[in-house]
């Protein structure tokens, strides 16, 4: 009876989760969606806690529950509170790596506890360690390559990578292989994990800092299927249904940042299509073209505009500027000038960074629009800001086939009246080109850092 | 077998309900749903608890620091994507 009522528990957590995902599709749900989320998985664990083998366990095992989830939950909990929106790609990278290692360990634990050790059993076991085992290293690679603590963020190649990804993905497996043929033999199962840490690494070096956003999005997919790889383990359908849901989603973001990037997932995971392959070189491009400008006559231009577009990149969140171009839309606002951000979908370093950033700056979501939204009115904007963004504003893309991002779909700022580029200087980005956009006719360049530039500029539109 | 082909189906399924359901959500909101999603997959805090009452020390040993972690996940991600939403704001 108490198995049956356990089992209706985790249809309803099931059931819970996708309303939460489905309550996710608009901003005005999506509160009320995490919460039911949340729900769930406490429904789940509640009734897991009145399984009969926990409760037959006893106070020793009842305490290590007490502590286990005090102190994750402890954690978690501080991390999710005090991490800075900024921070938030490394936030999600190692909460990736967390979910995929525990449930590799329960794989584990599974099969060292194991009776009945069907056929089942051990190749989920396995490949749920083989999972977790990649998605934990691999989450803290990316982690410390977002957080530039160890590893530089640009792709690390050597000659021969293939080769070798090749042969410790096929040693993992052989481990595995001794596990389906002979389930006792547990301590093949620690070779698999070892092995698949050691792939989860060599699978992350590769990917530059600009194609994390692919790289979180495989990452939270794996997460999932570590999970659902369990349930498998453990004949368990809540596992199933919510390791698949995020499976699911993983997979689903994966794609559009591919394709967003117009580049195979092949490609990015080698680390690949960054190599500058154009044959035009930086001073063709911009010598004696490039016309810089001032914060007083960017004021100035904003006297007879309607319609101000801003372009956010990474920079922007590097340089902390959401705050200060909330205030810049405010004061265009009381002037009568409409003021938009167009966001391209790998602007930043994970799936909807920059979104969540003007959001924290307490810019109305209505503001923000999608690339294919704005770009066929591009050419009604009278001024595009562009702040900390390069490759996905080059026009290159829509006319050089040959350039490494050739195809990419970007958004088309250079069709607006006058374009400003708040940027550093004229150095490349990400895919190591030069962008005919700083040295068009209807271009400003404004060198300086995004926060500091954007400040100025506020200060001299209340001067002037 | 049997039992195999149950449990298979419900992950296919499964996997159709969540490409159903995720092809919806605005790219507005992806950052939340991979936080959120996320927090999902701490699911494994079950297993971790099932494996903490086994008798067995080693098990115990692995179920205690994977439910360490999975709660951390499951935590940690709802937490966070509940911060987040709540910053996506209309102001009119």
């Amino acid at each position: 009876m108490t198995s049956a009522l356990i089992g209706i528990a985790y249809l309803v957590a099931s059931v819970l989760f996708i309303f939460g995902l489905i309550g996710l599709s608009h901003p005005r749900t999506a509160v009320r969606g995490n919460l039911l989320g949340a729900i769930g998985m406490l429904i789940a664990v509640l009734a897991t806690l009145i399984d009969r083998e926990i409760l037959g366990a006893g106070p020793a095992a009842w305490a290590t529950i007490a502590v286990g989830m005090a102190l994750g939950g402890l954690l978690g909990g501080t991390f999710a509170l005090k991490v800075q929106m900024t921070a938030m790609p490394q936030m999600v990278a190692l909460l990736n790596g967390f979910g995929g290692a525990a449930s590799a360990l329960v794989a584990g634990g599974a099969l060292i506890d194991a009776t009945d050790t069907s056929v089942q059993l051990t190749v989920s076991t396995v490949a749920s360690g083989l999972i977790g085992g990649v998605t934990f290293w691999g989450s803290l690679v990316a982690f410390d390559k977002l957080q530039e603590l160890v590893l530089p963020s640009r792709p690390i190649r050597f000659p021969g990578q293939l080769a070798v990804n090749l042969v410790v993905a096929l040693i993992a497996l052989g481990f595995g292989a001794i596990i389906v043929a002979d389930p006792s033999a547990t301590w093949a199962f620690a070779g698999v994990v070892a092995a698949a840490s050691v792939l989860g690494i060599l699978l992350t070096i590769p990917i530059g800092g600009a194609d994390m956003p692919v790289a979180i999005a495989l990452l939270n997919s794996y997460s999932g299927l570590a999970a659902a790889a369990t349930g498998f383990v453990l004949d368990n359908n809540v596992l199933i249904i919510a390791g698949s849901l995020v499976g699911a989603s993983g997979i689903i973001l994966t794609r559009i940042m591919c394709r967003a990037m117009n580049r195979s997932l092949a490609n990015v995971l080698m680390g690949g299509g960054v190599a500058a392959t154009s044959d035009t070189t930086a001073d063709e491009v911009y010598a004696g073209r490039v016309k810089s400008t001032s914060a007083e006559e960017i004021a100035m231009l904003f006297d007879g505009a309607r319609r101000v577009v801003i372009v956010p990149g990474y920079g922007l969140a590097v340089s902390q500027a959401q705050h200060a171009v909330r205030d810049l839309t405010t004061l265009l606002e009381s002037r009568g000038i409409d003021v938009e951000f167009a966001i391209h979908p790998v602007a930043g370093r994970m799936p909807g960074h920059m979104n969540v950033l003007l959001a924290e700056a307490d810019i109305d979501y209505d503001r923000l629009k999608e690339m294919d939204e704005i770009n066929p009115t591009m050419n009604q904007v009278d001024v595009a800001i562009v702040v900390g963004a390069n490759d996905v504003v080059n026009p290159v893309a829509r006319t050089d086939p040959k350039s490494p991002i050739a195809g990419m779909p970007i958004i088309d700022v250079d069709k607006a009246r006058t374009v400003v580029v708040i940027k550093r200087s004229l150095s490349p980005g990400f895919a190591g080109i030069p962008n005919p956009l700083f040295a068009a006719e209807n271009t400003l360049m404004y060198f300086a850092d995004g926060k500091k530039a954007i400040l100025d500029l506020i200060a001299a539109v209340k001067e002037g | 077998m049997e039992a195999f082909v149950g449990v298979f189906t419900i992950f296919v399924l499964a996997m159709f309900v969540g490409f159903a359901v995720i092809t919806k959500v605005p790219p507005l909101l992806h950052t939340p749903l991979m936080s959120g999603s996320n927090a999902i997959s701490g699911i494994s805090i079950i297993g971790a608890l099932l494996s903490v009452a086994t008798p067995n020390r080693l098990t115990t040993v692995l179920g205690f620091i994977a439910l360490v972690f999975a709660t951390l996940n499951a935590v940690g991600g709802f937490v966070v994507t509940h911060r987040m939403l709540g910053m996506f704001r209309k102001r009119d």
